[in-house]
């Protein structure tokens, strides 16, 4: 099994072309937006979600994808099946 | 290594994917009944699917030396007619004794909407009465979390239901351990963008064990990869994980699971 330095070597400049893409698509929108004014309702939720997504990358521990998968997803209700009448 | 593919939708392929999986190492699969990109007018339409599921399918990949395995019901997008899965429900009989056939399936959630919840649990009543194990869908992207756990809220409510004859399919890093947890079996789906890559597929692997785990390419009309199991044995193989786990994931796991399905008459390479 690989330790944390081979693994940090062996993916570091596949991470760091993703981050540029992140970047990158990040300007294309703040150019973009210069143009166009103001962002609806739903664009503007997601751009605060992966502002959110930053954060959580920013963060320590070994549990970054899940939090990202949580933050992405839905609330899960338990009465649903109550809301059903199932 | 040899391996099983135990989610592809090979109605969507081309014969040359066949031959492709065949060289890759893939000796069996299973075909779950899906969305085909369209929604389907009428029972007859399904009758015909089936008919290609348990019959045409299972010709095709013998010609290349893969075992042809199926699951039948209808799925949860076209579910949210309800009318017409009473139709197809009450039909599934006509197919169930078919060889190749291991079970229902894929049933699940798409939008969590009150009507695919309804067929969701009609299907289960289906199950039930035939004996039959059950492969499960659950839903894309954002719809996954909420609609995965409404899934384990069904089933761990119906005391009929057996989870260790209970695969959940296309887990990700928010839902694999509760689906776990509660004693299921596990899928995850290697497809581009909308699902899991192998190298995430592989930290899953890490970090719950290989037990009750599968893996599977999903492989079907839309932008998919019908060799991603391979891809996963390489990446796995690359972190310098035993051969026994690998095997384990992508070949004795299926087995063990499917062996519960009187139809499942495997026969290995000799």
């Amino acid at each position: 099994m690989q330790n944390a330095e081979e693994i940090l070597d062996g993916t570091f400049l596949e991470v760091r072309a993703k981050l540029l893409e992140v970047a990158a698509t990040l300007d294309r929108i703040e150019r973009a937006q210069g143009d166009s004014g103001d962002f609806n309702h739903q664009s503007t939720q997601r751009r605060k979600k992966l502002d959110q997504a930053v954060e959580i990358l920013l963060s320590s521990g070994n549990d970054r994808a899940e939090r990202l998968q949580k933050l992405f997803s839905r609330e899960y209700e338990d009465a649903w099946r109550d809301d059903f009448g199932i | 290594m040899d391996y099983i593919d135990p989610h592809i939708h090979m109605v969507s392929r081309t014969t040359d994917d066949y031959a492709t999986l065949a060289r890759m190492g893939c000796v069996a699969m299973s075909e779950p009944a899906f969305w085909a990109g369209f929604d389907r007018g009428s029972v007859d339409g399904f009758r015909d699917y089936f008919h290609q599921l348990t019959d045409v399918e299972p010709k095709r990949a013998a010609q290349y030396g893969i075992q042809h395995f199926t699951w039948l019901c209808i799925n949860a997008k076209e579910a949210e007619n309800v009318s017409l899965s009473r139709d197809v429900i009450a039909m599934i009989p006509e197919f169930i004794d078919r060889p190749n056939v291991l079970g229902i399936g894929e049933i699940g959630l798409n939008k969590n909407t009150k009507n695919e919840a309804t067929v969701f649990l009609e299907h289960l009543d289906l199950a039930v009465k035939y004996q039959q194990q059950i492969l499960i869908h659950t839903p894309h992207l954002e719809d996954k979390y909420q609609g995965t756990r409404m899934i384990l809220d069904m089933l761990c409510g119906d005391q009929r239901i057996d989870p260790t004859r209970v695969l959940v399919d296309h887990v990700e890093e928010h839902t694999i351990s509760e689906v776990l947890d509660r004693g299921f079996w596990a899928g995850m789906t290697l497809y581009p963008v909308t699902k899991c890559t192998p190298e995430r597929a592989a930290d899953m692997i890490e970090q719950v064990g290989g037990e009750r785990l599968l893996v599977n390419s999903a492989g079907d009309w839309g932008p998919s990869k019908p060799t991603a199991v391979p891809d996963l044995i390489f990446e796995m193989r690359r972190r310098g994980h035993s051969e026994s786990l690998i095997r384990k994931v992508v070949y004795d796991n299926p087995i063990a699971f499917f062996a519960q399905s009187q139809n499942f008459s495997f026969k290995p390479r000799t």
